[in-house]
């Protein structure tokens, strides 16, 4: 029985040895990469010790109680009609009860606090528009006017304000280093705001399953400097696939990027990786008015509605 | 017109778990359709063997009359719990092949994208509304009017209804594996995924179906079980007497007739979508998803402790039997059950943290989460006392209840922690909640119900289940679960989303490994399952306990013969106290002999069950296949068939005092020839199920 007690020790200690090994990309919340992910490392370790105070006594007292008082040891006491103590009874309705209300009052100010909605400072963001299809992801620079897929380059110490929606089912925006998954609607805009603490390359991806080439619905997220996202940008603006309403029927394919690369040519971009130029500021918006009323005239069509869409 | 369609719908050759290989012969595709072809073959060869072993043995009239349409309560348990291991023997191997396919996950591994998606779908909603439930429902159904001192449930053909149906969605789920493909949108079937645009198979129609039926036949069997609790306690069982398990199951069943519906409702919202173009859950037309996951979760939260309450019930008798030791903190135990099941419509947010709600509501619903973890701490520290001083006989149902402890406490404190909104937006969706749900799953409603299995076994059939067996496959549930599932906590943290089917990131691996490992010890555990009730039948000669208290009982099942006459009760018990059979002993007033005998009235049997079974069944392959005319036939046998039976009036039998008396009396004999057996003997030949007093072998 004492493996019991082990084993969680084993799950939690051994990420720590075996993620520290490989780093790039970091994919994990223990090596925090942004204020985000590290004060929600320190909220789970917080709240598994105080926990512990529960836990711990169980793990050791079950296996000496279930020893001490078998059937073969006739030197133990035996009191077979005991059933009842007021001062057990007072702790054990009274520990539990205390440590869930301090947990709790802790629990609403973090929540409150990590609000994925709130901004993480009052200075000025850099907006990504994220739209998910499957099984990819496009983000749009509205300010900049391009767009990427399979690469989200971000500046650091400065946080980004994304907005989420989906061209398709509903999906899960995660970029674990960095903090909070937020799921993306079609038809409707949720928000995140994150921030990188210094450069590096982590893992993105999407954790609500969607279908076939869900597990490659991944990407590099690129922190870097001020001066290299600026450069970054004018690459993409020089390199990028113009974004038309071809090249957006293409993104829209239901396929992986890989497909949408060959099919578009990747011109300038890295392996795996599309930069989109011109692209409209409208064109997240037009995607989540898309559902709401018909879209005649705007960038995006409906490729497929309701039963229209001929069956798999 | 398209006759063809008229009489088969969209049914043809290539939905047959082999066509895609014939067409497309690759290694891809011929691994996985050898695969699927294969666990056909099982289900075709299995119902073959089935159906020729019974006309072997020429048992036929025997099944119809004594089994498919008995309503009596103990045969419907029973038949609940050969369907819920039926079940699980299929999903526990569907569990060890995606366990496989993650093994070889890294690059690639052997199985499709459709397939693996079929398998954790198939996996979730089997394990759920196919093993669980069943399972749970057979316990309590056994138990439960035995322990309240009732002759049968409230509502007995309604009882046998219930069966029906739900072996009708689980033969739905099976009948999957030969013909069609099965949703691959998981055990939650969340749309717009769903929805015909994005998946327009069949499969979700197969999930929509067999789901609504086991909604249905579960709603009944809480009207069912409430009612029983509440009308038909013998006289003298006060509420504060019913053992617990009688109040985890009154619990459970309060908590299906309010959360089945919120099913039947989005399955069936779900299926007008699909069937009808609605758009209640579709991304256009005004249709919401969001509006799915809320009643889909008003029904799934509710549901987990619908599943484990009955464990918890469990628990606390096998603990305080096994600790010859009256349970400790009775009330505390009562509140907190009823607490729980309150809390439980509380909490449903929680499943979608991440939705983008304000932080304010998802803060209530996390503190409420939380405070779930208040009661149900305090029912693990109540079991923890009740063996204090006692005297633990290390059988299987107590190690599997001192394996529940150890994990339990373990998978509460992940759900504590997966309640907090701040620490849900890291390791939602990911293998971190798939670990927490297993660790609560397993320990809890999984292991308890085979203690259960254990525990009432010789009740039921007459004669012990092997021990040493039964520890082996207790000792290979724990460890093989450690092993499959601590792994994947360490996963969740490392980001690995939940439905993967393969990755790229080496350092994945070993934690995959060693969860495969855990698999096949999982598989070792059901297999000493199997062998363990072969061997059980084999010496059922030596296991024998007639008298039908092995395990010196506390409560009123114990009191009577093993296996129970029909009636169950001779003469209906006076209840003066908790622990009523465990004061009777002590008093001398156990395995008296009543005044006189009265003749007893029991309900006669009735079809009704089977055919609702088969039409339910038809309706639903008929629903999933576009077979408008099996539909309408089929819809016509069932509605027939029930308004019918409004007009039996001729529905129940009395059995006469003489025929009681004699049977009692017999029993009664065999008490007298029996030798007490006391605790230390509770394995040997000798424990014909008599128990020796308590002070006996312990005086004080």
């Amino acid at each position: 029985m004492s493996q019991a007690a082990g084993a969680p020790l084993v799950a939690v200690v051994a990420p720590l040895l075996l993620g520290g090994a490989s780093t790039n990309p970091q994919v994990s919340f223990l090596y925090p990469q942004g204020p985000v992910a590290a004060a929600q490392r320190e909220h789970i370790f917080v709240v598994m010790l105080l926990l512990c105070i529960v836990v711990v006594p169980v793990l050791i007292v079950t296996p000496i109680f279930a020893w001490r008082y078998r059937y073969s040891n006739a030197s133990s006491r035996y009191t077979p009609r005991w059933s009842f103590s007021w001062p057990l009874e007072i702790a054990i309705w009274g520990v539990p009860l205390a440590i869930v209300t301090a947990l709790a009052v802790w629990l609403a100010q973090d929540t409150a606090g990590l609000d994925p909605y709130r901004p993480l400072s009052s200075g000025e963001p850099l907006r990504v528009q994220v739209i998910g299809y499957d099984w990819k992801w496009l983000f749009i620079y509205p300010d900049y006017r391009i767009a990427s897929m399979g690469e989200l380059a971000i500046p650091v110490s400065r946080q980004v304000a994304f907005e989420l929606t989906s061209d398709t089912v509903l999906q899960s925006f995660f970029i674990p280093a960095l903090g909070s998954q937020i799921y993306a609607m079609p038809g409707m805009k949720t928000l995140l705001h994150l921030q990188a603490s210094s450069p590096g390359v982590m893992r993105g991806e999407n954790t609500q399953y969607n279908g076939e080439d869900f597990e490659k619905q991944k990407f590099a997220v690129k922190a870097m400097s001020e001066r290299d996202f600026d450069a970054w940008v004018r690459r993409v603006q020089s390199e990028g696939v113009p974004m038309t309403p071809a090249t957006y029927r293409v993104v829209q394919l239901r396929n992986s990027l890989d497909a949408t690369i060959e099919a578009l040519g990747s011109r300038g971009a890295p392996l795996g990786v599309l930069y989109f130029s011109g692209v409209s500021p409208d064109l997240f918006s037009d995607v989540v008015q898309s559902f709401h009323h018909s879209s005649h005239g705007s960038t995006v069509e409906r490729i497929w509605t309701g039963a229209a869409r001929p069956p798999e | 017109m398209d006759w063809r369609y008229f009489w088969l719908g969209r049914l043809s050759l290539e939905w047959l778990p082999f066509w895609d290989a014939v067409r497309h012969p690759n290694v891809d595709t011929i691994v996985n359709d050898v695969i699927a072809t294969f666990a056909a073959s099982l289900v075709i060869i299995g119902a073959v063997v089935v159906a020729g072993l019974i006309t072997w043995f020429g048992r036929w009239r025997q099944l119809w009359s004594e089994w498919l349409t008995s309503v009596d309560h103990k045969k419907i348990g029973v038949m609940y719990i050969v369907l819920a291991f039926v079940m699980m023997a299929r999903a526990i191997v569907e569990a060890a092949l995606m366990r496989t396919q993650q093994s070889f996950g890294l690059y690639g591994g052997f199985l499709s994208a459709h397939h693996f998606g079929q398998l954790f779908t198939t996996h979730g909603t089997i394990m759920i509304f196919f093993m669980g439930m069943p399972f749970l429902t057979g316990v309590i159904n056994y138990v439960m009017p035995l322990q309240i001192g009732a002759r049968d449930v409230s509502f007995p053909v309604m009882n046998s209804v219930s069966l029906g149906l739900t072996a009708a969605g689980a033969a739905l789920v099976m009948i999957s594996l030969v013909i069609g493909k099965f949703s691959t949108g998981g055990w939650s079937g969340y749309p717009p995924y769903t929805e015909t645009a994005f998946n327009g198979g069949v499969g979700p129609d197969y999930w929509i179906w067999a789901v609504t039926l086991s909604s249905l036949g579960s709603m009944m069997t809480g009207v069912n079980f409430a009612v029983t609790v509440y009308k038909k306690r013998a006289p003298g069982m006060h509420f504060m007497r019913l053992p617990l398990f009688t109040w985890t199951a009154l619990c459970t069943a309060i908590l299906m007739i309010f959360a089945m519906p919120p099913l039947t409702v989005a399955t069936l919202l779900l299926a007008l979508d699909r069937y009808l173009g609605f758009h209640f859950f579709t991304n256009d037309g005004g249709g919401n998803m969001m509006n799915y996951a809320n009643l889909f979760w008003m029904f799934g939260h509710p549901e987990v402790y619908i599943l484990i309450l009955p464990s918890f019930g469990v628990y606390s008798e096998v603990f305080s039997t096994f600790s010859g030791k009256t349970l400790y903190g009775y009330v505390s135990l009562v509140l907190a059950t009823m607490a729980i099941a309150v809390l439980s419509f509380t909490v449903w947010v929680h499943h979608f943290f991440t939705m983008g709600q304000s932080p304010d509501i998802n803060a209530a619903f996390g503190v409420a989460t939380m405070l779930i973890g208040v009661p149900t701490g305090v029912k693990v520290y109540n079991w923890l006392w009740t063996m204090f001083r006692g005297r633990v006989r290390f059988t299987a149902p107590i190690v599997y209840g001192l394996g529940f402890m150890m994990l339990f406490v373990i998978g509460g404190m992940s759900g504590v922690m997966l309640a907090n909104p701040t620490i849900d937006y890291q390791v939602h969706n990911t293998l971190f909640l798939v670990a927490h749900f297993h660790n609560v799953l397993i320990p809890g409603l999984l292991t308890g119900m085979l203690a259960a299995y254990h525990f009432w076994f010789p009740k039921a059939f007459g004669f012990r289940l092997n021990e040493k067996w039964g520890l082996i496959a207790a000792f290979c549930w724990i460890v093989g679960f450690m092993l499959a599932f601590f792994p994947l906590y360490a996963l969740g943290l490392l980001g690995f989303p939940r439905r993967t089917l393969a990755y790229t990131d080496p350092q994945f691996l070993p934690y995959m490994l060693i969860a495969g490992a855990g698999a096949c010890v999982v598989l070792a555990a059901f297999a000493s399952l199997v062998i363990q009730l072969r061997v059980s039948i084999r010496d059922r000669g030596l296991n024998r306990v007639p008298v039908g208290d092995p395990w010196d009982g506390r409560s009123l099942e114990w009191s009577v013969s093993a296996p129970p006459p029909e009636y169950n009760f001779a003469f209906l018990p006076r209840v003066t106290s908790r622990d009523a059979f465990a004061v009777a002993k002590d008093n001398g007033t156990a395995y008296r002999r009543p005044e006189k005998f009265e003749d007893i009235e029991m309900p006669k049997n009735s079809a009704l069950g089977f055919i609702l079974c088969v039409s339910g069944f038809l309706i639903a392959f008929g629903l999933v296949w576009r077979m408008w005319w099996l539909v309408v036939l089929a819809g016509i046998a069932a509605f027939g068939a029930i308004v019918v039976r409004g007009f039996v009036r001729d529905a129940t039998r009395i059995i006469p005092a003489s025929e009681v008396e004699e049977t009692y009396i017999n029993w009664l004999r065999e008490v007298a020839a029996a030798q007490p057996a006391t605790r230390g003997e509770e394995f040997e030949p000798t424990n014909e199920g008599l128990a020796a007093h308590p002070f006996v072998e312990a005086p004080q």
